[in-house]
């Protein structure tokens, strides 16, 4: 398998975006992302683009047709593909991308992933919740951040993880945000604001819970040979891994670890020859701030049950040991679904090339986590200079 | 969603649920396919006693369309004596959950397609 | 009309099962409303709180209940239930039958007679007449007939305070009665005394024309044949169970018969949860049968608007002590939770929501 680099990036602004149709803002990005390549766009061979739900959102399938039509990738015939694992589409999106370059199918290739919500009106939620499963967990009363909090209050009954502890999540991450110009919401909070927000879903309160935005990201995927053709700092993916679990979070071996993250991350780690400890940053899958908490746990940066103290101790802040989520996560970014993952990786790609601005951490090494639903697929990236 | 619902009345009115003959799994929900035995799976139909315990549970203040009559309302991992973990609503006060508790099966409305269309029966649990 | 009197073996009650909603309301909440005087109201009508069912709950989820429990005591494979009979004036649909629902939800296969029934408050006990001919015939081993209701009342109408919600389930049949049937017949005119037409939401009734041409004229009338062709005398009779449609009617009727308090007493259940309709006598029953010994003999005289009466001798056997009666129906009673008016027509859906 031969060595791949990401050559260019580009991101939408997620939130509400009334006046963009999704046609747009996968157009927005994808535009932005060739010309940090430096690319014409004839060069690209092939899209795969990662979308949760066009059939519910938009009543639109055949996605990667229509994208590709858009972007005039479809003048040139090359094969797009549209890749589907609820919101972890996009990293699953990055994957099948990196996999066709590193086999050596392709030298250059675009990831996309991109959502639009905001059309439907407050139908988001239950379309969002198509990705966990219908017939027994929805029909059966339960709403995704049910699940989440389910989860929650387990590891907060096994592992005294607090009500404060989430909400240090969430505080975080708005900080983060206010130096992220891409970002769905820019305005900090604090914990009190955080721990008397409405309840959602007892023990998750409003700002425990990833907003539901309109998104769309791309990054442009080369051929170590190729890469050093269009930039003197191409980003590598040193390692690319992805797992599945059981849909269900009653079907878990145990509800407070996600297996597939574990997984998926011992994996990777293999891959790259490296430690958890080797991670200098990390965009992870705050759809609920419970999440970032076991992903903590479950990436290997804490001992299971201690993902509490890295947030308790500023280890995961922007000025901390392993700054988590720089960019805002999914909480204060904006969460879009099919675009996450992607956007995750631009995230890190723009921390590796130093061009992170008023966010910029000291980093060699990077990682994303993209997680499907409760945990049934988790997709791991580790990106390195 | 009539054939759909219809195909798993007996299921969900009943809590029949599979069992793999070949490593002794219960599974309910029911699965065609033991995950552990793949092909060497011997799946049979056994109905469960409707018995179990609250895993863990969630009182969901933010409520799909479909249940707004109900909010806030509880929903619980369930551990059922036979082994199989459920999720499902559980009709209690919300002040009342407790995680352990004892619970068991109960027949209620799960919902309907709009006024005029089909209703849902389906198997809650309530407090033992 | 001629008493079936079951010849060469016992025929009769096997099991029973009760099902009634925990939610209660006071009759003085409902008068506060309505600016009446709770006292006056409850001493009135001697009907002092009545039944609600949940928002998940309907005439099928209880009918289900009450079934599940008569089958569970009976300790019979509920594959061996031959006929399935449903009675309500509430059933969740207009048409589709609750009695298949039921049906699947015991378990009882496909091989079983099944309808439902209609007539008012005495459908529950035309089930039974309809099981216990076909046992009697030998076309069933077992038959399920249940009388389930959640009655509705428009608001500020006097059936506001007595409309609740509730049901009893019985298994008839000729193996382990716990109670023969010893006679049955039923009084029938058209009398339309209380009606529903389609698509309405609330019932009517004629106000004092429910009395005497309806309510005593049947139950009188049904109670004093059965008791003639028999040859039986209320002291024959531990028990009497009469339709309960508010507390006063059925003391007014047993004293008119010739029954005392204390007979009818275990039995007069609509004082604490109001009127079941369908379920009414047949929870009366219940409750009545939670006490009985052995040999004690009960008159059941139900009564449906429109109008009839299924009147019933029931003698208890000794198996009547071997079968478990636990938890009782005043046990049921008694598990309340009260909510004030405003949380009753929530439940109810009284409200016109978007």
């Amino acid at each position: 398998m031969r060595k791949v680099a990401v050559i260019g990036v580009g991101q939408s602004k997620f939130g509400e975006l009334w006046d963009a149709s999704f046609r747009d803002i996968v157009l927005s990005a994808g535009i932005e992302a060739i010309e940090d390549a430096g690319l014409e766009g004839r060069e690209i061979e092939a899209l795969y683009i990662g979308n949760m739900s066009g059939g519910r959102f938009l009543a639109q399938e055949h996605i990667a047709a229509l994208i590709a039509d858009y972007s005039g990738l479809a003048e040139l015939h090359i094969p797009c593909t549209r890749v589907e694992g609820a919101d972890a589409s996009g990293g699953m999106a990055l994957r099948q991308a990196y996999l066709a370059v590193a086999s050596g199918l392709h030298d250059i290739v675009i990831a996309a992933g991109a959502e639009k919500v905001t059309d439907v009106g407050d139908k988001a939620m239950e379309i969002l919740s198509s990705g966990v499963d219908r017939e027994w967990e929805v029909f059966n009363g339960a709403t995704l951040a049910s699940l989440f909090a389910m989860m929650a209050r387990l590891h907060m009954d096994e592992y005294g993880t607090r009500a404060e502890d989430l909400a240090m999540v969430s505080v975080k991450n708005h900080r983060n945000a206010v130096k992220n110009p891409k970002a769905q919401f820019r305005r900090e909070i604090s914990i009190d604001i955080a721990l008397n927000s409405p309840y959602v879903a007892e023990p998750l309160r409003m700002f425990d819970c990833a907003p539901v935005s309109d998104g769309a990201a791309a990054v442009i995927l080369a051929s170590e040979e190729v890469a050093r053709k269009y930039t003197d700092t191409p980003v590598f993916i040193e390692a690319s891994s992805q797992a599945s679990d059981y849909i269900a979070l009653h079907s878990r071996r145990d509800i407070t670890t996600m297996d597939a993250v574990v997984f998926a991350a011992r994996e990777a780690y293999k891959k790259a020859g490296i430690e958890p400890d080797d991670i200098d940053v990390a965009e992870v899958h705050d759809s609920f701030t419970i999440a970032e908490i076991i992903a903590y746990e479950d990436l290997g940066f804490a001992e299971k049950g201690k993902g509490a103290e890295l947030i308790r101790e500023g280890v995961t802040e922007l000025d901390g040991d392993i700054p988590v989520n720089p960019s805002g996560g999914l909480k204060a970014c904006g969460h879009a679904a099919g675009a996450t993952g992607v956007r995750q990786a631009v995230e890190i790609v723009l921390q590796l090339r130093g061009d992170a601005g008023e966010r910029q951490v000291d980093a060699e090494r990077g990682l994303t986590l993209n997680i499907g639903g409760t945990g049934a697929t988790a997709v791991v990236t580790i990106f390195t200079r | 969603m009539l054939p759909r619902f219809w195909r798993k009345i007996k299921q969900r009115y009943n809590l029949i649920a599979t069992k793999c003959e070949n490593c002794g799994t219960y599974y309910y929900p029911p699965r065609n396919l033991c995950p552990k035995c793949r092909r060497k799976s011997k799946m049979v139909e056994v109905r469960l006693s409707g018995k179990g315990e609250v895993l863990s549970y969630s009182v969901v203040h933010d409520v799909p369309e479909n249940m707004k009559e109900q909010k806030p309302y509880v929903v619980a991992l369930i551990k059922l004596d036979e082994g199989p973990v459920i999720t499902s609503q559980l009709v209690c006060e919300p002040r009342e959950v407790r995680r352990g508790m004892k619970v068991k099966a109960a027949f209620r409305r799960c919902g309907e397609e709009g006024e005029a269309g089909i209703i849902y029966y389906c198997t809650k649990f309530i407090p033992e | 009309m001629k008493g079936g009197e079951s010849k060469g073996g016992k025929i009769g009650i096997v099991s029973y099962g009760t099902y009634i909603p925990v939610y209660r309301i006071k009759a003085e909440e409902i008068a506060r409303i309505w600016g009446e005087d709770g006292e006056t109201i409850s001493k009135g009508l001697g009907i002092k709180q009545k039944s609600i069912p949940a928002l998940d709950e309907d005439t099928a989820t209880i009918a289900v209940e009450a079934a599940r429990e008569a089958v569970s005591r009976a300790g019979i494979d509920a594959k061996e239930i031959d006929a399935v009979y449903v009675g309500s004036e509430s059933h969740p649909y207009a048409v589709k039958p609750t009695a298949t629902i039921v049906g699947e939800a015991i378990g009882a296969g496909n091989d079983y007679f099944a309808a439902d029934l209609e007539f008012a408050c005495k459908a529950g006990t035309a089930g039974i007449q309809i099981c216990f001919a076909m046992a009697k015939a030998g076309m069933i081993r077992y038959g399920l007939a249940i009388g389930a209701d959640t009655s509705q009342g428009a608001p500020g109408d006097p059936l506001e305070y007595s409309a609740s919600a509730g049901g009893a389930a019985y298994i008839i049949g000729r193996k382990n009665v716990v109670a023969e049937i010893e006679a049955t017949l039923s009084f029938t005119s058209d009398t339309p005394d209380f009606w529903r037409r389609e698509g309405q939401p609330y019932p009517r009734h004629g106000g004092r024309f429910t009395g005497q041409p309806a309510y005593f004229r049947h139950i009188t009338s049904a109670a004093r044949k059965i008791m003639e062709e028999t040859g039986l005398k209320p002291s024959d009779f531990a028990y009497a169970v009469f339709h309960q449609p508010n507390g006063k009617f059925p003391t007014r009727v047993a004293k008119m018969l010739g029954f005392s308090k204390e007979q009818i007493s275990p039995g007069l259940v609509v004082p604490y949860i109001g009127n079941t309709y369908s379920g009414s006598s047949l929870l009366g029953l219940a409750a009545t049968l939670d006490v009985v010994k052995a040999e004690d003999r009960i008159l059941l005289v139900s009564f449906g608007s429109g109008a009839g009466s299924d009147a019933f001798v029931i003698k208890a056997t000794d198996a009547i002590e071997e079968l478990n009666r636990k938890p009782g129906v005043w046990e049921k009673i008694e598990k309340g939770i009260y909510v004030d008016y405003g949380m009753y027509v929530k439940l109810r859906r009284k409200i016109r929501m978007a």
